[in-house]
């Protein structure tokens, strides 16, 4: 699994961050996300592809075939 | 209740596209049918008043899922055709263009109408905004417009006011609130937001309330406050309210009662659940029937009514969250903020523009509020949950 973010989508309400903090973060400044882990171990992609769904801002891709 | 074989969602924005999303995570393999009012993809509502109206973005960006990703849902979207009736009992469906749906669950996601003025709608240079289609016909008229004026001091209105400026248009926001936002977040925020405004150049006149339109052969003029004053526009923006889409339910069966009135998992009738902005439930913790109109409960409780739908029902009991993003300050609030609430800056400055404060009321927490401090708010929020749980232990199971 390949996780991408587009940061000029993101909103930094931080859902991703409750859900994953092994694979999102946010800037101190402005919230904004920050992708930890790119690639993210299996046991994890579950609730990346959850992050994905509930993010308020669909700012969150995963390309599952990577 | 068994699993049902069939779904139907009514209404394709957030809160619809969530629960036919969340139905396939959580394994259901039934067919799940998403029926939309307006022609368009599922898109998300929060960038029409910011990124949309401003043209940063084109409208194609606001598209929630793309195609590839709708198809993998294995729904079938039925589009351009909004439901006209429902029969509670019967769990069916009739739409504008004479389709009859069936399911065994069937779920209310029909979101909100804009409130506006008696014949607005046949004044040239009167907007609401609401749709994408909305967004565009106002970014157009806004290109060629000389002077703005938006009815509204609310979350909508207020970032309208902020983008009209921003593209630098003469802005006047006009609402019968002291400050913007005051009734929602109390003094102080409403004080910061109103000087942020002003300092950004939008001209604020507040404390009166708008009476109607002032028109000269169709095209509005200006807008009438209730001092007798007229505000000069070519071009006004209604956002002062909004109803929950509750119309079409008129016959049904359901208690309508500013929104489907749901029990505590979301249910409105055997069968029928309400979800985002249209549904009003009784959330236990907080002892209320609530209604909540931000972007997060849509998902939220979407995934909630999923589960419900597959068997698995509980008391719905979120902790709310909310942003509104304003010239390019960010406010973010956790739990249920009230103008009634004790206030607190508990880290940053009030002066230096970055904060977050503590809402409390009768020795809780009710609520945190941050202002261009996105992750410190956030990292607050536990206080918000702890009290909420708290509430919900000492409440009804």
């Amino acid at each position: 699994m390949k996780v991408t973010v587009d940061d000029g989508k993101c909103c930094a309400a931080g859902t991703c961050v409750m859900l994953a903090p092994e694979v999102f973060d946010q800037r101190e400044g402005d919230g904004i996300v920050i992708l930890l882990d790119a690639a993210p171990s299996e046991e994890l992609h579950d609730v990346v592809r959850e992050c994905v769904q509930v993010c308020p801002a669909g700012a969150i891709q995963v390309s599952e075939d990577a | 209740m068994s699993t049902p074989a069939g779904v139907l969602v009514v209404g394709a924005s957030a809160a619809g596209l969530s629960t036919a999303e969340a139905l396939r995570r959580k394994g259901f393999q039934g067919s799940v049918t998403v029926l939309g009012a307006e022609p368009h993809q599922p898109y998300d509502r929060p960038p029409l008043s910011k990124q949309v109206l401003s043209g940063t973005w084109e409208p194609d960006r606001a598209l929630l899922r793309q195609p590839d990703q709708l198809a993998a849902l294995d729904a079938e979207f039925i589009l351009g055709d909004p439901a006209v009736s429902l029969d509670a009992a019967a769990r069916t469906v009739h739409t504008a263009s004479g389709r009859v749906l069936r399911a065994d669950a069937v779920v209310l996601a029909t979101g909100l109408r804009p409130r506006t003025f008696t014949g607005q709608d046949t004044l040239a240079g009167v907007h609401v905004l609401r749709t994408l289609d909305d967004a565009q016909a106002l970014r157009a008229e806004l290109m060629t417009a000389s002077r703005v004026v938006v009815v509204g001091d609310g979350v909508l209105g207020t970032e309208i006011a902020a983008t009209a400026r921003t593209i630098g248009l003469p802005v006047t926001l006009a609402g019968p609130q002291q400050a913007p936002l005051e009734s929602q977040f109390g003094p102080l925020m409403a004080r910061q937001l109103a000087a942020l405004h002003t300092d950004r150049g939008v001209g604020l006149r507040l404390g009166a309330a708008v009476t109607g339109l002032a028109e000269h052969n169709g095209h509005v003029t200006g807008v009438r406050l209730a001092t007798g004053e007229i505000l000069p526009a070519d071009v006004v923006v209604v956002a002062f309210g909004s109803a929950p889409a509750t119309d079409w339910l008129a016959g049904s069966g359901l208690k309508i009662d500013n929104g489907v009135v749901c029990d505590s998992t979301c249910r409105a009738a055997d069968g029928i659940y309400a979800v985002g902005d249209v549904a009003r439930w009784h959330h236990h913790g907080l002892d209320t029937l609530l209604r909540l109109e931000n972007r997060t409960n849509a998902t939220e409780q979407a995934a909630h009514v999923a589960a419900a739908i597959l068997g698995d029902r509980r008391p719905y009991t979120p902790v709310p969250y909310f942003w509104t993003d304003q010239f390019d300050i960010k406010i973010q609030a956790y739990g249920m903020p009230s103008a009634d609430a004790e206030v607190t800056v508990v880290e940053g400055d009030l002066a230096q523009g970055r904060f977050v404060a503590r809402y409390r009321r009768n020795g809780t927490t009710t609520g945190v509020l941050g202002w261009r401090m996105p992750k410190q708010t956030r990292l607050r929020r536990q206080e918000v949950v702890d009290a909420f749980q708290d509430s919900l232990s000492g409440g009804t199971p």
